[in-house]
C-alpha cells in the first residue's frame, strides 16, 4: 500500500523480492524493519494508531514499531519476536515480502526458515560493537541455506559519530568471512535506522559513502539470474486426466519447475524409473506455450504413453541427476526431540516422500567459528550437523549447492508428523571442506 | 495470459516474473500439493472475493480437468443476497459440489445463542469445525492473507490443527522452501492458505487482469446504510438499525464481504475494477480496519477467534 502519488506508478507490473532479517536482539533490527516500512508509508493509519494506542497502554512514550510485527500474544506480552512474521511491502518498482525472523540464538531454526525462501539476506550488527559470534552464525545460516545476496547493514553509525573507519573495519572483516563461506555476493551499507540514514534516504551525515540506500537496493538486486545455465528440474505434482468428452485423451504431468528451462520438442527422462520421451506440449495455467522456466506451475505433455506418477523428476535427457538410496547431507534439526542415530525417518523431497533411517551422524558444526564437532550421537533442536540417511527408495536428488529446490528435503517423524530437520544435500559450504577427522592421536584407544 | 506478456520488461532480465504470476505459480502449486496429498479437501468460499479468487486459481490449476474439491460454506444468516446469487450461480457453472453450514440452523436448534451486539462471524467457528467433522475433510482452503491482520500474519501455509481445529500458534511446523508437511492423525486437518503472500492490492490487480467477475457490491452503488460505531452498516432484517439509530442513503462499497452485522461499507465513487484499485492504493486504511467490527474488539481478537477453531 502507498500514497496517492504513487499508485499510478504502482499499477505497472513490478517484481518480488523475498528477504529476510537476521540481526541479535539489540541490533535495532525491529527499528529497521519499523523504518522500511514506515518510511515507504506501508505502515496504513489504522495499523499506525493500533500501535500508540497499544504503545500508551504500556506506558511508552513513542510507539513501539515492534508491536506491528509481534502478532501473538505472547510476543505482545514478552516484547519478544518468538515465530517468523511475513511483512508486505510495495514500492514502483518492487512488491517485497520480509521474512523477521528472531535474532536469539535459541531460534537459529527460525531464520534457517526465514532463509530457506529468500534470495536475499539483511544481516544487522551494531557499529559499536562490529562483527561478533551472533553476525558469524548469521553470515553462515546464510551460505548454508545459499541466499544469493547478503547485505551487511552496520547499524548505529549515529553512535560512532558517522565515521568512515569505523564502518570500513567492519565491513572489511565481514566481507573476508563471508567471502570465506561462499557468500556468492555482499553489499554493506552504514545506517541509522533510528535517525533514518542509508534505509530509505540517504544520510547527510555520510557523504564518504557513495552506495545505494537499503531500499534502493532492494529495489534494484537481480531477482532471476539466466537460467539457462542451470539444470532443467520438473518434479511431478499430480496427474491431470480429465476423461471428459472434452478432453478424452489428455493426460498432462502438473507441477512447479523447480529449476532452469523447459522447451517443446526436449527430449527428457523420467526418474527415477529413466524412461525417456519428448516434450510434446506446455500448458501454463490453461494457455499453450512454447517455453517455460522456473518457478512457473505449468503441466507438461509427454509424446509417449509412459508410466509417470506423482514423486517423479523429469529432467532433460543427458542432464538428470543421479538417483541415489545414500543420500549425505547437512541438516538443520528443528524439532525439540532430538535426532538420533537408527532413526526411523520420513524424508520429503520435491513431491516425494519415502521412509528413510539415519545412518550415521558424523558431525555437528560450531558455528562460531565453523569447526566440526565429531560423532555428536545426536542433534537437538537449532544443532546444524552432517547426517547420512538411506531411503527405502531411489530419489533423484541434487547437491543444494546445485538447486535449493531439488537439493533440499524434510525429515519427519513419521509417529506424529512433527518436521524434524530440515535437510541441504552435498557438502555444506561451497568451500566443500570435508569434516577434519577427530583429532583423537592424543586419546587412548582401548 | 501468454509466456511473452508475462516477462517483465523493464527488468533487463529474460527469465524475470512480475510479482502476479509468483503469487499466481506459489498458489497453484499449493494446490495441486493439497491434491496430491490428501484425501478429502474442501475450499472454503464465502462469496468474498478473497475465495472467488481461490476458486479461480484452483480452476486454473487443474485445467482442463474440474477443480477436485467441494466448496464448503458457512452461511451466517446474514449474508447479502448479491452474494448469494452469484455462490449458487458459480457453483452451478462449474458443475462443483456445494456444502452449507448455517449459523442459523445452529441458533433456531438451540446450540448457539445469538450475541447482544448481533454479530455472527464469531458464531461461525461451531457449525465450521463441526461440518469439517462431520464431513471428515482433511484440508481445508480458506482465504486467510497475512496482510490482514497480525495473528494471521504468523499462520503456516500449511497449517495444522487438532481435532477441536485449535490452532496453537507455539506449536507450528517450520515451513520450509516450497516443501509443505500436511501429515495429520486421522481426525486432525490442515487448514491451507494459498494466497497468505498476496496482498489487497494484489487480489485486485490480479481480478482486474484475469477479468474475474464478482457480486456487484464490491462497486460504488446507492444503498440504505445507518452508522454504528463510526461504520456504515446495511440496514436490514438482521436487527439493524435500531431505534437510536438512523438510516440515509449513500454511495457505497464494500473492501470486505462477510456477515452483514460486522461488515461495514465505505464511501465510494469507484464503480469499475480501474477506480476500485485506484482508491485501494490510495487509501490510508487496511481494509480490515476500514471495514469489519469483530476485529475491533480486542488487540488479540484474530488470535483468540483462530485458537478457537476460526479461519
Amino acid at each position: 500500500m502507498t500514497t496517492s502519488t504513487q499508485s499510478a506508478e504502482l499499477l505497472a507490473a513490478t517484481t518480488l523480492l523475498r528477504f529476510a532479517t537476521a540481526g541479535s536482539v539489540d541490533d535495532g533490527k525491529s527499528t529497521l524493519v519499523g523504518r522500511l516500512l514506515h518510511d515507504s508509508k506501508s505502515v496504513l493509519t489504522d495499523q499506525l494508531e493500533a500501535v500508540e494506542h497499544a504503545s500508551r497502554n504500556r506506558g511508552q512514550e513513542a510507539p513501539d514499531l515492534a508491536l506491528l510485527t509481534d502478532g501473538l500474544r505472547a510476543e505482545r506480552e514478552q516484547g519478544i519476536t518468538i515465530d517468523v512474521a511475513y511483512r508486505y511491502f510495495a514500492t514502483p518498482r518492487r512488491r517485497f515480502i520480509l521474512a523477521d525472523t528472531p535474532g536469539h540464538v535459541q531460534y537459529t531454526r527460525n531464520m534457517v526458515t526465514g532463509a530457506s525462501t529468500a534470495e536475499l539476506a539483511v544481516v544487522l550488527v551494531d557499529a559499536r560493537n562490529g562483527v561478533v559470534e551472533q553476525t558469524r552464525r548469521h553470515a553462515a545460516v546464510a551460505a548454508l541455506l545459499r541466499v544469493p545476496h547478503v547485505v551487511l547493514a552496520v547499524n548505529k553509525m549515529d553512535l560512532v559519530d558517522y565515521a568512515e573507519p569505523v564502518f570500513a573495519a567492519i565491513a572489511e572483516e565481514f566481507t573476508a568471512y563471508a567471502a570465506s563461506l561462499g557468500v556468492p555476493e555482499i553489499t554493506t551499507i552504514p545506517i541509522s535506522a533510528l535517525a533514518g540514514d542509508n534505509v530509505v534516504e540517504p544520510s547527510a551525515h555520510m557523504d564518504w559513502y557513495g552506495g545505494p540506500t537499503v531500499l534502493e537496493h532492494l529495489e534494484t538486486v537481480p531477482v532471476s539470474h539466466d537460467l539457462t545455465g542451470c539444470h532443467a528440474r520438473f518434479p511431478v505434482q499430480y496427474v491431470i486426466r480429465p476423461q471428459t468428452a472434452e478432453h478424452p485423451d489428455y493426460r498432462g504431468y502438473a507441477g512447479q519447475i523447480a529449476a532452469g528451462v523447459f522447451r517443446v520438442g526436449e527430449p527428457v527422462t523420467v526418474l527415477p524409473s529413466g524412461r525417456t520421451s519428448t516434450i510434446a506440449g506446455i500448458d501454463l495455467l490453461g494457455d499453450s506455450v512454447d517455453i517455460a522456466w522456473a518457478p512457473q506451475s505449468v503441466t507438461l505433455r509427454l509424446a509417449d504413453d509412459i508410466d509417470v506418477s506423482r514423486g517423479d523428476l523429469i529432467a532433460p535427457v543427458g542432464d538428470a541427476p543421479a538417483v541415489t538410496q545414500d543420500v549425505e547431507a547437512t541438516v538443520c534439526h528443528v524439532a525439540d526431540q532430538p535426532l538420533t542415530v537408527g532413526r526411523r525417518v520420513l524424508l520429503k523431497h520435491t513431491t516425494r516422500t519415502v521412509k528413510a533411517i539415519v545412518k550415521d551422524i558424523p558431525s555437528r558444526l560450531t558455528l562460531d567459528d565453523l569447526s566440526q564437532h565429531p560423532a555428536p550421537g545426536q542433534l537437538v533442536a537449532n544443532d546444524i550437523g552432517r547426517v547420512v540417511v538411506r531411503t527405502a527408495e531411489p530419489l533423484a536428488l541434487d547437491a543444494y549447492a546445485d538447486s535449493r529446490r531439488t537439493g533440499s528435503f524434510l525429515l519427519i517423524d513419521p509417529a506424529d508428523g512433527t518436521t524434524l530437520s530440515a535437510g541441504m544435500a552435498g557438502a555444506s559450504f561451497a568451500a566443500a571442506e570435508e569434516p577434519p577427522a577427530a583429532d583423537d592421536d592424543a586419546e587412548w584407544d582401548f | 495470459m501468454t509466456t511473452v506478456a508475462t516477462v517483465s520488461e523493464d527488468t533487463g532480465y529474460p527469465y524475470a516474473l512480475s510479482h502476479l504470476d509468483s503469487l499466481e505459480s506459489e498458489a497453484v502449486h499449493i494446490f495441486r500439493e493439497v491434491a496430491g496429498e490428501f484425501e478429502r479437501p474442501v475450499i472454503l468460499f464465502s462469496g468474498g472475493k478473497d475465495s472467488i479468487l481461490m476458486l479461480h486459481l484452483a480452476l486454473k490449476a487443474f485445467a482442463p480437468a474440474p477443480v477436485p474439491f467441494a466448496l464448503l460454506h458457512v452461511d451466517t444468516g446474514h449474508n447479502f443476497p448479491e452474494v448469494l446469487e452469484y455462490r449458487d450461480r458459480t457453483v452451478a457453472e462449474h458443475g462443483l459440489r456445494l456444502h452449507v453450514a448455517s449459523v442459523q440452523e445452529y441458533i433456531d436448534a438451540g446450540k448457539l445463542r445469538e450475541r447482544p451486539d448481533g454479530t455472527r462471524n464469531p458464531l461461525q467457528t461451531v457449525p465450521l469445525t463441526e461440518a469439517i467433522q462431520q464431513h471428515r475433510f482433511d484440508a481445508v482452503f480458506g482465504g486467510g492473507r497475512r496482510d490482514e491482520e497480525k495473528a494471521r500474519a504468523k499462520e503456516r501455509v500449511f497449517s495444522l490443527r487438532d481435532e477441536f481445529s485449535q490452532w496453537d500458534p507455539r506449536r507450528q511446523r517450520p515451513e520450509l522452501w516450497q516443501l509443505y508437511n500436511g501429515r495429520h492423525a486421522p481426525g486432525e486437518h490442515v487448514r491451507v492458505f494459498p494466497i497468505s503472500n498476496w496482498t489487497e492490492l494484489d487480489v485486485w490487480q490480479y481480478i482486474q487482469r484475469e477479468r474475474i467477475e464478482l457480486p456487484a457490491i464490491y462497486f460504488a452503488h446507492e444503498r440504505e446504510v445507518f452508522n454504528r460505531s463510526g461504520m456504515w452498516l446495511t440496514a436490514g432484517d438482521w436487527g439493524g438499525p435500531k431505534e437510536h439509530e438512523s438510516t440515509e442513503t449513500r454511495q457505497v462499497r464494500y473492501r470486505t464481504v462477510g456477515d452483514m452485522s460486522c461488515t461495514g461499507a465505505v464511501d465510494s465513487d469507484a464503480t469499475t475494477l480501474d477506480a476500485v484499485i485506484t482508491e485501494i492504493a490510495a487509501s490510508r486504511l487496511t481494509e480490515r480496519g476500514a471495514t469489519r467490527a469483530d476485529d475491533k474488539m480486542s488487540e488479540a481478537a484474530m488470535e483468540d477467534r483462530k485458537r478457537e477453531g476460526y479461519f
